[in-house]
């Protein structure tokens, strides 16, 4: 993988509450994962945290009226252009935060597709961190992205003990087993329509295909 | 530059008042604010088509258009939009061509593909076609305004042989034709491909969006070989309450806008008026704003604003014409033509035209044999014959 430019991660946090246990997580996991790329010869990673709180009534917003604000675009554009996603919600109901899939709802079409993504998820128990697997990873599945097999979920008592969850040690290992898969990963160009239009002739062409 | 007003004829309860107007009012109040706009020195008045509530446009816009045509004497009458995935093009072909004639040439019209999934069923069609509708759709009605006899196949409805649509264009000068689409690149490519009209809805919607279609348009209307970029044909929406003092403008519109379809209830009236173009303040802010939309499009040949919508009461849209003709307009005009070079064309006109092509040709096809009660298709081959050059 080149070192020449930068590596861009996305980061996006749905928690509330502040400080949040979500936000802790998203980092633990983003820093996880820089010290491992670094491990596969990426040099210079850029790391761009969007926290869906600061943007929670733009996102709604977003969804009236079909535009982003601009300090929702600089996010959206951060997300889309980015060469690999770490996330994390809380688990509300048995999924993902409203305001989460809501950020996710307003992504431009396709803006994920083969993205590698890490996914991380908080609760008040354990009991559901499965949340994970039947919520969060058919999301991301249907986004078209490239989701990493290891991801992370963290109890509120797994902050509490080293031995109860071995927090630290899953967020490590999540970190590294995601470096390996976004190092084996090409890092695909977005196609900007407004740049590459397809000719007029073409789509008359298809017509009578 | 053309200046002047388009309306989506929704029907909406005014907040104010809690009244709803009846269709029957609503309707009438149209006419009224059509008359309105050449009374006060507006060029043009577009009407929206729509076939379901909460809407009181008409389903098929040359309706009302014909009567507008009927009450004015310089109005220039349009559409924002007609649907051209939705309507058969031959229907459409039909019927503007004999608005046209009606209007003396004082109509033109912006095909849009209109967003509202349900109503495409309604006609038989698929909201997911709504692309290749407009392309093929489009492609027809440009033949059927331009060959007197069309052979036409397609995917979308039944063929043609030896169909000829009527009445001819008027003077033999097909309706300009403008594109309308928000953030579409294929509709701005298509309407670069035929050399035609490229309109941004350009309300509701971030600078940045119109921007990106305007110069796509503009850069693919120059790769067809119709003229340079800059000389391409280009029209914004826009959208303004106005009173002398901004402070009023703001207090009365703010209940308008809370409760207004499509963004009612989503940002605040700041935001919007600072995220998209809508101007509420004084008609200094107005001009002020419009003229700065020349910075990311570059000289334009149409604006148009809504005014009547969101449940503000006849009178208001009325004062606000009044306000429009009276202190926006002049000046507008004054400044735009003095900052447009020589070579950026006006506004498209049925006149202007007409002289372009070399003058007023008659195509009337008149129908051959021996049947001249119910016609019949005219054979191509006599295409010739039935083309009568009129001097003037």
């Amino acid at each position: 993988m080149s070192t020449q430019t930068p590596f861009h991660l996305a980061v996006i946090t749905a928690g509330v509450t502040e400080p949040s246990s979500t936000r802790l997580l998203a980092d633990r996991l983003t820093e996880a994962t820089v010290r491992a790329l670094g491990g596969h010869g990426v040099g210079e990673v850029v790391v761009e945290v969007v926290d869906v709180r600061d943007v929670a009534h733009d996102v709604t917003n977003n969804v009236l009226t079909g535009f982003a604000s601009p300090e929702l675009q600089v996010r959206l554009d951060a997300i889309a252009e980015a060469d690999a996603l770490v996330v994390a919600t809380p688990v509300y109901a048995a999924s993902y935060s409203g305001l989460f899939k809501m950020l996710v709802d307003v992504l431009p079409k396709d803006a994920l597709r083969d993205t590698p993504v890490l996914l991380g998820a908080t609760g008040g128990t354990a009991r559901h961190s499965l949340a994970i697997d039947h919520a969060l990873r058919p999301l991301f599945a249907h986004l078209g992205a490239l989701v990493a097999p290891v991801a992370v979920f963290a109890a509120s008592e797994d902050w509490g003990s080293v031995e109860a969850g071995r927090l630290g040690e899953r967020v490590e290992r999540a970190g590294a087993s995601f470096a390996a898969l976004v190092s084996g990963a090409p890092r695909t160009a977005r196609v900007d329509p407004f740049e590459q239009v397809t000719p007029f002739e073409a789509m008359l062409t298809d017509l009578r295909a | 530059m053309q200046f002047g007003i388009f309306t989506v004829g929704d029907v909406t309860t005014d907040p104010t008042t809690g009244r709803t107007p009846t269709e029957h009012e609503r309707i009438k109040a149209t006419v009224a604010i059509a008359k309105k706009a050449e009374e006060v020195g507006l060029d043009v008045f577009a009407t929206g088509e729509h076939h379901n509530p909460p809407f009181a446009a008409p389903a098929n816009p040359p309706v009302l258009l014909a009567a507008v045509a009927a009450q004015t004497e310089r109005l220039v009458l349009s559409t924002s939009t007609t649907l051209i995935t939705t309507n058969d093009p031959v229907r459409i072909a039909q019927d503007y061509a004999y608005l046209q004639h009606l209007s003396d040439g004082r109509m033109d019209l912006m095909l849009g593909r209109g967003n509202t999934g349900p109503v495409y069923p309604w006609f038989g069609k698929d909201i997911r076609d709504g692309i290749p509708l407009a392309i093929e759709n489009y492609a027809l009605l440009h033949r059927l305004w331009r060959e007197d006899v069309v052979d036409w196949q397609g995917k979308y409805r039944t063929p043609l042989q030896g169909f000829t649509s009527t009445p001819r264009p008027l003077d033999g000068i097909p309706p300009f034709v403008w594109h309308g689409s928000i953030r579409s690149p294929e509709i701005a490519e298509q309407a670069a491909y035929y050399g035609d009209g490229f309109f941004s809805n350009h309300i509701f919607w971030p600078a940045s969006h119109t921007k990106q279609m305007v110069s796509l348009y503009r850069r693919r209307f120059e790769h067809y070989g119709h003229g340079n970029a800059d000389q391409a044909i280009v029209g914004l929406g826009g959208q303004v309450f106005m009173r002398k003092n901004s402070q009023d403008a703001v207090r009365e519109f703010r209940p308008y806008f809370d409760n207004a379809p499509v963004y009612g209830h989503g940002p605040s009236l700041e935001e919007f008026t600072r995220q998209t173009p809508l101007t509420v303040g004084s008609p200094q802010e107005v001009i002020e704003r419009t003229l700065g939309f020349r910075d990311y499009v570059g000289d334009y040949q149409r604006q148009l604003w809504l005014v009547d919508h969101a449940g503000l009461p006849l009178e208001t849209v009325l004062e606000q014409l009044d306000i429009l003709g009276e202190e926006v307009v002049p000046v507008l005009r004054r400044e735009f033509a003095a900052l447009k070079p020589a070579h950026v064309p006006d506004a498209p006109t049925h006149a202007g035209r007409v002289a372009a092509a070399g003058g007023a040709h008659d195509t009337t096809v008149y129908a051959d044999g021996d049947d001249d009660v119910t016609g019949a298709s005219p054979d191509p081959s006599a295409r010739t014959q039935t083309t009568v050059e009129v001097t003037k």
